[in-house]
Parts: structure tokens; C-alpha cells; sequence
């Protein structure tokens, strides 16, 4: 482990995918500059990495609702690239660890199996905090 | 650019950020030390982002050049 590597902690809270590709925006960013990246999914966040949920989810932030269509064919048309093949490649290229919060895991009967193959360790929030401390934390 | 070699050119353009990046340090993963790789991106955060990386990540940064629908970046495989 390298100690004087600078951290980079995201806790995941949202799972629409506006925040999600913006998160994942700031992730590639972190791992790319060589931050040691934690990535620590709760709630909603977490229920958006359950196994090919991506695929699917078309969930987009209450408070620019009216975006949300527009927004959707502009990323289409302009082919941005889905959140999660973001995410792939930042996981690929730098230092990201992907882990979950019990107590969701918990409340909706949600298994470590059930949930995308690079979602690495199941944790609690004082793990976390250890492993984020000293570093910049976001809330997305 | 005069008297530069381009070993392999990755047209980016059209990528969204940080497409143009990643499509780069991918390159510079497989490329010989010493490789001069450029990418042409129409993103505009790739002005700042490419040279960031490539000063973080220890290669030489050769320059920028106008191109077509956006800036060609050269870059230095150093290590």
C-alpha cells in the first residue's frame, strides 16, 4: 500500500443516471490522476448496481424532470458513452475499490452475487470513514 | 511538429470527456517507450486534461496543433 497516495472517496447515495455519469465522470478523473479511489455504494446508489440494471434504468433527477427526455437523446444522438462502461474503464485503468453498504444490503435482501462482479467487499459506514479519511469525500 | 514522427494517431473527435483521455492513456498503455502518439479531440476539457495527465503520469507533452474539427495533442511515451 502506498500511504502518500492521495485519496479519492465517493459515497453513492443517488441512483439516477444523471448522477450516475456524472459520478462516474468523477471517478474516471480521480483514477486517472492516480488518486486511490473508494467507491462506496448505499441506498439507491447501491440498487443501481444490482447484476445489468444499467441496461435498463432510466431513472433521471425529480428536480429537472423536464430534462430528463431531452437529455436522454441528446446523450444517444451525441453517443455518450453509458455510465457504467465509464465506470468499467476508470476500474480497468486506475486504482478503484467498489464497496457496499450492509445496512442496504440488509433492507432489501440484496447479496454481494446479486450485484455487479467488480462490487468487491460488503462494509459498514465507520469502514468507510477509515478508508476515506485524510482525503476528499464527495456525497453524489 | 516538424522533424516528429507520429507512431500511431487516434481520432477522438466527437468523444466526450473524458473519452479523448481515456482513448489516449489506453494507446500509451500498449505503445513502445519512446512511441510519439497523438489524438485529435473536439472536447474542449481535453486542452487542460491531456497535458494534466501526461505531466501526472510522467510522459513528455510534445505539444498541440490545429486540426480539423478539433486539436491534435502529441504525447511522448517516456517510460
Amino acid at each position: 500500500v502506498d500511504e502518500s497516495q492521495e485519496k479519492f472517496s465517493v459515497v453513492l447515495f443517488s441512483g439516477t443516471i444523471d448522477k450516475l455519469t456524472a459520478a462516474a465522470t468523477l471517478i474516471t478523473g480521480a483514477a486517472v490522476m492516480g488518486k486511490k479511489v473508494t467507491l462506496f455504494l448505499t441506498y439507491w446508489g447501491l440498487i443501481a448496481f444490482r447484476k445489468d440494471d444499467w441496461k435498463t434504468n432510466r431513472r433521471f433527477s425529480k428536480d429537472f424532470e423536464d430534462y430528463a427526455g431531452p437529455a436522454m437523446e441528446l446523450m444517444q444522438a451525441k453517443h455518450v458513452p453509458s455510465w457504467m462502461d465509464t465506470l468499467t474503464q476508470a476500474i480497468e485503468i486506475g486504482d478503484v475499490t467498489v464497496k457496499v453498504c450492509g445496512q442496504t444490503m440488509d433492507l432489501f435482501d440484496i447479496k454481494l452475487e446479486d450485484l455487479e462482479p467488480f462490487v468487491s467487499e460488503v462494509t459498514g459506514v465507520a469502514t468507510f470513514v477509515e478508508d476515506a479519511e485524510g482525503g476528499t469525500t464527495l456525497f453524489i | 511538429m516538424e522533424g516528429i514522427t507520429i507512431s500511431k494517431e487516434i481520432d477522438a473527435r466527437g468523444s466526450f470527456c473524458p473519452g479523448p483521455l481515456m482513448e489516449l492513456i489506453r494507446t500509451v498503455k500498449v505503445a513502445e517507450i519512446g512511441d510519439v502518439i497523438a489524438v485529435i479531440s473536439s472536447d474542449e476539457g481535453s486542452k487542460k486534461d491531456i497535458p494534466a495527465w501526461v505531466a501526472k503520469a510522467h510522459h513528455e507533452f510534445i505539444g498541440t496543433e490545429p486540426a480539423e474539427g478539433g486539436t491534435r495533442f502529441v504525447v511522448r511515451k517516456a517510460r
